[in-house]
Formats: structure tokens, sequence, C-alpha cells
């Protein structure tokens, strides 16, 4: 199968990736979209036999970074609430937007190491080469991760039953 | 074995069916007897289904156009173009020359200035038709604007033919720097994801008017005539000639009609 039809195959993962690691659609389209004009002009860096679907998510990892990166450089943003747009409402169900916002509140690079392991399932390994970081370092930032995001969980639970008592 | 004290890793990695065979039934032990640490892990593994529930439903949204043509119509139009950047490279030499002597003289055989047009429209299509996040400047949604805007740029009033009856829908369109002055550039463009742009300038008044003719440059096809001071030149790299002139009857029936 040739690389093009792959690269087609891959768009409604990368979607995926892209959706819970922005927010917004647009957003996560505008970053699919560099990320795969990018990846077509550099194929021929793309090794035959390897994984192109852990070479495409480095390419959009790249692409992302650089966004992030002009994004900051024309408003002053926190480091713990990167590139946060205004979230578009995703879905009914409390709980996902509860997760989703969640999501954005953790640093950017705790959230790719926990999207590509929870929602892509890499393996360690995979994440480490996707990322271009060590293995050791995965683990810590999705141990991380996991730990905060429980935490915010954890606290929205506690407020919402506040609610209900008062 | 199992009197190999359980680290934070292993428990990620437990949640994560990351742990080798032989370890597992260790920290599954060890877990038996910490309640809080089970628990905590137990979350992690109902947080990564909750995220995997969450997002699932992207994977059966249908992908937007856009982003199927960002990989086809990039894939057909760099191959088709690299060929024309290679042709036209002497093209353009030329046309540097003939624009330098264009300043100390009157302009030349009506020919060259004829074929200039059809040479500069396929290096216009060839540099805008592969964009594809800002394939123009002004976007076909403020079509009055962008020709009444292009219009007063060149001096004439223009037209942006329409061309949904051949299979085209106007993207938008441009200005461009001509031989010597502004051109206006509409881009157009099918279900396909196949782009035709339309160049047109109105510096063409020392030319007599020219018939319909056909020039290949590199492998962008171009139809262009000269109406009064008017050059038109419709070009694409991706159609057949027989397309590419169905597409350019259907404007050269609007913009000049019998």
């Amino acid at each position: 199968m040739n690389e093009a039809q792959r690269l087609v195959d891959l768009i409604p993962r990368l979607r995926r990736y892209a959706r819970a690691l922005v927010g917004d659609r647009a957003t996560a389209d505008d970053l699919v979209q560099d990320t795969l004009e990018r990846a077509w002009a550099k194929l021929h860096l793309y090794r035959r036999g390897t994984d192109l679907r852990a070479w495409l998510f480095t390419v959009m990892h790249n692409v992302h970074v650089n966004r992030v990166r002009a994004a900051r450089a024309t408003d002053t943003l926190e480091d713990e609430m990167p590139e946060l747009a205004q979230r578009a409402p995703q879905g009914d169900a409390l709980l996902v937007r509860d997760l989703d916002r969640a999501i954005t509140r953790l640093p950017a690079e705790q959230r790719a190491v926990l999207l590509l392991v929870t929602l892509e399932e890499m393996s360690y390994e995979q994440v480490a080469r996707t990322l271009g970081i060590p293995i050791g370092t995965v683990m810590s930032r999705l141990s991380r991760a996991r730990e905060k995001l429980r935490a915010m969980m954890l606290g929205q639970g506690a407020a919402a039953k506040l609610k209900l008592v008062k | 074995m199992t009197d190999h004290p359980v680290s934070e890793a292993d428990l990620q990695a437990y949640a994560d069916g990351e742990l080798p065979e032989e370890r597992r039934a260790a920290v599954a032990a060890w877990l038996a007897a910490h309640p809080d640490d089970a628990e905590r892990i137990e979350s992690y593994r109902r947080l990564a289904q909750e995220l995997r529930g969450a997002y699932h439903g992207v994977l059966d949204e249908p992908v937007p156009e856009r982003l199927g043509r960002a990989v086809r119509a990039s894939r057909a139009r760099r191959a088709a173009l690299v060929a024309t950047w290679v042709a036209l490279g002497a093209a353009l030499g030329g046309i540097g020359g003939w624009e330098l002597h264009s300043m100390q003289a009157p302009p030349a055989a009506s020919g060259d200035v004829v074929a200039g047009l059809a040479r500069r429209a396929a290096v216009a299509h060839a540099v805008y038709s592969p964009e594809v996040r800002y394939p123009v400047e002004v976007r076909a949604d403020q079509e009055a604007h962008l020709v009444k805007w292009l219009s007063k740029r060149l001096g004439t009033q223009l037209r942006a033919p329409k061309l949904e009856s051949v299979g085209y829908n106007l993207v938008g369109g441009r200005l461009l720097p001509g031989e010597s002055g502004p051109v206006a550039h509409f881009m157009y463009q099918s279900e396909r994801g196949t782009r035709v742009t339309l160049y047109v300038r109105s510096d063409m008044a020392s030319t007599r008017s020219t018939a319909f003719r056909y020039a290949l440059n590199g492998n962008v096809g171009v139809f262009y005539w000269v109406d009064s001071k008017l050059g038109y030149a419709i070009s694409s790299g991706d159609i057949s000639k027989e397309d590419l002139l169905n597409v350019a009857n259907a404007a050269y029936q609007q913009l000049n009609p019998p």
C-alpha cells in the first residue's frame, strides 16, 4: 500500500489526538492540516518499513510545538495553560466536558504523553520515539499527568458535592 | 523476584499493561496488600477508558474535505509542478530579460508579449495553486468586494466568470505584479480538488486581439487570448487539455460575449 493512502487512513486518528490536545475542533483540524502538508513534504525522510504512525505523530508533535511557540510570541500565556483556546462544546456528558477541560490544564508535555499512552495506546517505547525523549521521562511525565488529572477530577467531584449540600 | 520493591514506574506500567509478564503477578500481589494504591491504579485505568470513550466519536466523524485534499491534491500538484519548474526555468530567464528591455524600449513584437502572457500565467498558477491554506488573498464569500478591488487596481471593469456549469467554484482571488502593472488572479476549484486559475492583465493595448490559443509550460496547460487591452489566460496542471478547454470556453463566452 502506498504511503499517501496510509496517510489518509491515519487522518481520523490524527484528528482524535489533535482534538484532545488542543481542544476546539477548528484549531485541531488546522493542526492536522499543517501536519499532513508537512508530512507530505517530508515523506522522503520517512524510512519505509518503519512505523508510519509514530513518524506521523512525531511530525504532528513538531508542528504543534512550533504553533504553540508562534502563539506564545504574540501573547503571554502562563506556563500551565498553553494554547488554551475557548473550547467548543464537545458533547453533552458532564464527564466529557470536565475531562476535556482538565486535560487542557495539564502542562503540554505531560498532556502529549498521557494522550499517546491512553488514547493512542502506544507503548512507552513508541511514545519515547515519537516525542524524542527518554523512556524514563515518558514514565515520569505520565505519572505526574495522571496524578494531576486525578486531583482535578476529585476536586471537581468535591465541588459538585458541596453544591448539592448547599 | 517477589521481593523486588514495587516502584511507581511498575504501578504505571501495570495500569497500561506494559509490565513484563513475570513481574505482573508480583505487582498484583503487592496491590492486594495496598488498597489505596490499588484504588489509584484502578482510577488510572478508568481514566484511560473514559478518555477513549470521550474522543471515540472523532474517529467516526467524516473527515473534512480540506484534510483529505491536503494529501491528495498536494500529491498530484507537486508531482506535476516539479516538471513545470524545470520547464519554466528557462522561460523565466527569458521573461526577466524581456522585462529589462521593456523599460527602455517600446514593447517588443506582439507575439512575444502574447507568449509572455501564457508563461506568466503558468508561473502564477504553479506558485499559487498548490497553496492549501492561503490560495487567495480575498475569498469568494467576498466576491463583490474582490471584483471591485481588482477592477479598480487594473483600471477596468473585470468579471469573475461563473464556472459552476463546468464544475468549478470560485475560491477567491489576488492581486499580482505583472510585466508593467497589476494583474488580477482568480482561482477556481472543483469538487475533486482540482484547480484552475484565471490570469487577467489590462496592459495589452499595443497588442492585436487574438483568438484562443494553447500553450503547455511544463505540466501547466494554458488557454489564452487577448481582447483589446485585456489579456486572459486560463491555466491548470491538474486536468486534461480537453477538460481545460471546456472550462476555458465557458470563461471565454462570458468574458467575450459574441
